[in-house]
């Protein structure tokens, strides 16, 4: 039998003894001559457990460690990583960064961020709930939720199994600036796809929870029942003819179309003038009824976080408000390219929010009346310097509000700025699984490339 | 001989302190219970990037990756663990808890080590000490600066220049200890071009398993920004491509990743052993016109999907996976193999040593036919001719995959006419080779820049094919 693995948990004596190798570092990087000097360590332990067919197939144990540092040479930069935290492996990473200082050009853009922005405050997101989930334990629950997907209905004919896994870390960020500090995360998921066929058609879905916490997850038997109630749905999948229609996204892929809009406003792609919404603040980029904006500071959120990653403090901002454009999604490098101030969005957004509409996932359906419900979305085929958009879709044909039959082997294409100034509603369905919160997207047309 | 050995215990073992007769030790503590098969695996990488933008070199990394996995596989039940320290206790730890995957049972038979070598298909070189900084940085620069004089409407310049330094030393539960080392190299170069309030992009690159002087043969490096320049300014001309399904004709070499999506994931071993592919129990069936025959090759020199012995420390090998429209093979790892009854391949790959290794492709490609590409293009009444892709993806249970085109024109009366924008390509991999109808003789590969993603895993990959002609393929446009 597996035996039971427990590792000792991360805890604030981790975060003491990696802000020490962050001290390590940035004096040692003085020592070599830098400037500005930022350093990065990071830890975290796991488990994943995947269990197929009722029995277990893999046990991995996870125990990974990095660290990674960046100085500046008066405006040149430098930066190097490694996964050792000893202390000669620390100098050579240090030298690297140093040297490829010395050799990159003077970019007066660059450096860390300006010290008034850097976090002071750091309030408790309550982020951190380790589990101390034995192999035994993790395989029963991820056998019970691939019993309960395989036991849904006899057209289930295979799985590809269900996963469990923890996870927690931690990771400190130091700067010259007087910056150091690190807090505990934990993550903890279980999935689970399996397969159906008629007629010799196969089809496959899944379904996943995910919390900070254990208890926050959704049961093994609802996380399995649900995956396999979409592939069952999926079953006798069809193409359609080309034509226009109204397009719907469901509320688990509707906030990859967000992620192109935030894609598409991030500083990167502004100072390259490498997107279709350049100078697009205040500009009128979604019907009035559209609101985006972030929560960084959420309980137990999976995207909170009191600072970015150069640890620049965040805040509760609106990007998008009546449509329009409000803010950018900026680092301070960026920033600082189009003369403007860091939103804290080095590394990313966070808890992206859409506010919701009022209409339920039923309900946006028959405000569709006919159209495709988008449920699932394959390839690239987005194009952030033009907006030009195709993508592979799968999802189902409906008519009068109503679900006809599943679609498969489809294309969807437009230009994101129209279909954006396309959306029609917003569900109230949210998915709060992910960074991006939001419901069901309803565009009123879309072309679809079939058979 | 066992050249490569010696090296890889230099650069991994020795400065940890350890030495072959702990690997011993690891593996006889794995074997204790009823193990199939179990193995170690080292690694050291080192990498190092330089990007140039804005006509200054302003960012490079260097990273230093290094850390053992250790697993070990009971019937279809794998245990696996990985550490960056290197120390012995913890290989016996790690050891101790992978193990425990196994009910407990007759132990295994430990084998002593034994050395083995195969023909290397790439020097033992270190890439990132292959050219000195300076002349890095200079290249960029010469890049940068020579690229911007090809056309007054090229706005922004973006160079960036990879390289990676791999070690690898893998001994398995049959005593035998493997090593290589792989060098890996890449350019890209991206523009924006401007004319008239119109800006469009384009990119190139490429790369091999040697050192960065690749780039200075036969003018590669200003090759790969005279292509980008090509297809930003090929972009500036052009409409909405068409909506529906057409004939398509794909070029030669690149758009070798419908091969790569369309049918090589789809024949890879573990998802053919556990029944959940578009392909699975169909060998001897015809799957593709007689015309086609596809194989993965890892063997072939310098290229950027081939390796010397597989990340299981077996010889990678030449398989036939489509023979004249027959399906004859799949891709195996050491596992799937076994449990199938099958050869392994050479096919068992991992992106490190923190990840399992499982069936990947190498390079995949299709031999060349008879067809004169002109002649193939002329056959064409109306359709579509795509040349350059940005990516793909497969859902390998329903078989339905996507690509998406990056350079394409209208076919019209056996002329290629206009260019039109970016579309995703859609169809399924089971039947779009059966409506192949004509094969050039101009096979090509890519030039060096695929990478590969299955289950959260990266690893380098290479496809090449003719020109191909395909009876009807949906295209994913906006003009319907």
């Amino acid at each position: 039998m597996p035996n039971s693995v427990t590792n000792t948990p991360i805890g604030e004596q981790d975060i003491a003894r990696l802000k020490n190798i962050a001290e390590d570092i940035l004096s040692e990087a003085k020592k070599q001559g830098a400037g500005q000097v930022e350093a990065a360590i990071s830890i975290g332990q796991g488990l994943s457990v995947n269990a197929r067919l009722g029995e277990v197939e893999t046990i991995e144990h996870h125990r990974d460690q990095g660290v990674g540092v960046t100085v500046y040479n008066g405006k040149k930069k430098g930066s190097a990583s490694s996964t050792k935290l000893d202390l000669s492996s620390i100098k050579e990473m240090v030298t690297a960064a140093c040297a490829i200082a010395h050799y990159a050009e003077d970019d007066p853009y660059s450096g860390l961020p300006e010290q008034a922005l850097l976090a002071t405050d750091f309030p408790d997101l309550s982020l951190h709930h380790p589990w101390a989930l034995s192999a035994e334990a993790a395989i029963e629950m991820a056998v019970t939720c691939e019993d309960a997907a395989r036991g849904y209905d006899e057209k289930i004919t295979n799985s590809e199994g269900a996963s469990v896994q923890t996870f927690e870390g931690t990771r400190v960020l130091a700067n010259s600036l007087g910056f150091n500090h690190g807090y505990l995360a934990s993550r903890h998921s279980m999935s689970c796809s399996v397969i159906g066929e008629i007629d010799g058609n196969m089809q496959r879905d899944y379904w996943y929870t995910v919390a900070r916490k254990a208890q926050g997850m959704d049961s093994a038997v609802s996380v399995g029942e649900k995956a396999a109630e979409r592939t069952v749905k999926r079953l006798g999948a069809r193409s359609l003819s080309t034509r226009k229609c109204p397009v719907m996204f469901a509320a688990d892929v509707s906030g990859g179309l967000i992620g192109h809009f935030i894609s598409a406003i991030r500083g990167g792609n502004l100072y390259r003038k490498s997107t279709f919404l350049l100078d697009s603040i205040g500009r009128q980029v979604f019907p009035d009824f559209i609101d985006i904006y972030e929560q960084p500071l959420l309980s137990q959120a999976m995207g909170s976080s009191s600072y970015d990653a150069e640890g620049v403090a965040t805040s509760e901002r609106h990007i998008v408000e009546a449509g329009v454009v409000k803010g950018y999604v900026l680092g301070s490098y960026s920033a600082r390219k189009l003369g403007m101030t860091t939103t804290a969005n080095a590394g990313g957004v966070h808890n992206l929010t859409v506010k919701p509409g009022d209409l339920d996932f039923v309900q946006m359906l028959k405000e569709m009346n006919t159209g495709l419900l988008v449920t699932e979305l394959i390839g690239q085929g987005v194009n952030t310097l033009t907006g030009d958009y195709s993508r592979g879709a799968a999802g189902f044909w409906v008519e009068n509000g109503i679900i006809q039959f599943a679609v498969e082997e489809v294309t969807i294409a437009g230009n994101l700025k129209d279909i954006f100034q396309a959306v029609v509603a917003v569900g109230n369905d949210v998915d709060l699984r992910g960074n991006t919160r939001t419901g069901s997207i309803l565009i009123s047309e879309m072309t679809l490339a079939g058979s | 001989m066992n050249d490569l050995i010696q090296q890889a215990e230099s650069v991994i073992l020795k400065p940890v302190g350890l030495s072959i007769n702990d690997i011993d030790r690891v593996m006889g503590g794995l074997m204790s219970s009823s193990i199939d098969q179990a193995d170690i695996y080292f690694q050291s990488s080192r990498s190092e990037s330089w990007v140039l933008e804005d006509g200054i070199v302003k960012d490079g990394n260097y990273n230093i990756e290094q850390g053992v996995g250790i697993r070990a596989v009971s019937g279809e039940k794998t245990g696996f663990a990985y550490s960056e320290e290197l120390a012995l206790p913890n290989l016996l730890d790690a050891a101790r808890n992978v193990k425990a995957i196994a009910r407990s049972g007759q132990a295994g038979i430990i084998k002593p080590t034994s050395r083995r070598s195969v023909p290397a298909l790439y020097a033992a070189i270190d890439p990132l000490d292959s050219m000195s900084r300076e002349d890095k940085v200079a290249l960029l620069k010469r890049i940068d600066q020579q690229t911007r004089l090809i056309d007054s409407r090229i706005e922004q310049v973006i160079v960036s220049l990879i390289g990676v330094h791999d070690v690898i030393l893998v001994a398995a539960e049959n005593g035998s200890l493997n090593s290589d080392i792989r060098p890996l190299v890449r350019m890209n170069v991206s523009v924006i071009v401007e004319d008239n309030g119109r800006r469009e992009q384009g990119g190139s690159g490429g790369g091999a398993r040697q050192g960065y002087d690749y780039f200075l043969e036969d003018d590669r490096a200003m090759s790969y920004a005279r292509e980008a320049v090509r297809l930003a300014l090929v972009n500036l001309e052009a409409v909405d491509a068409p909506a529906g399904n057409m004939t398509v004709v794909l070029g030669p070499g690149w758009p070798g990743i419908l091969l790569h999506e369309a049918i090589g994931h789809g024949l890879e071993g573990d998802f053919n052993r556990k029944g959940s592919s578009a392909f699975s129990g169909r060998i001897g069936e015809k799957v593709a016109s007689p015309l086609c025959t596809v194989v993965d090759d890892g063997t072939l020199q310098n290229r950027r999907g081939s390796l010397s012995i597989d990340d299981e420390g077996a010889q990678s090998q030449c398989t036939t996976l489509i023979e004249k429209g027959v399906l004859k093979g799949y891709m195996q790892d050491k596992m799937n193999a076994r449990l199938m009854g099958q050869a392994q391949t050479g096919n068992g790959r991992r992106e490190s040593y923190a990840h399992l290794p499982m069936p990947r492709m190498t390079n995949t490609y299709m031999l060349a036919g008879k067809s004169d590409p002109g002649e193939i293009l002329a056959s064409v009444e109306n359709g579509l001719y795509a040349v350059n892709f940005a990516g793909g993806q497969v859902d390998i249970t329903s078989g339905k995959f996507v690509f998406s085109a990056s350079e394409a024109y209208l076919i019209k009366n056996g002329k290629i006419t206009t260019p039109v924008k970016g579309a995703t390509l859609i169809g399924n991999g089971p039947d779009v080779l059966t409506k192949v109808s004509m094969v050039g003789n101009d096979l090509e590969f890519d030039s060096g820049v695929g990478t590969c993603g299955k289950e959260g895993q990266s690893v380098p990959v290479g496809v090449g094919q003719p020109t191909l002609k395909i009876d009807g393929l949906t295209v994913g446009g906006t003009h319907a």
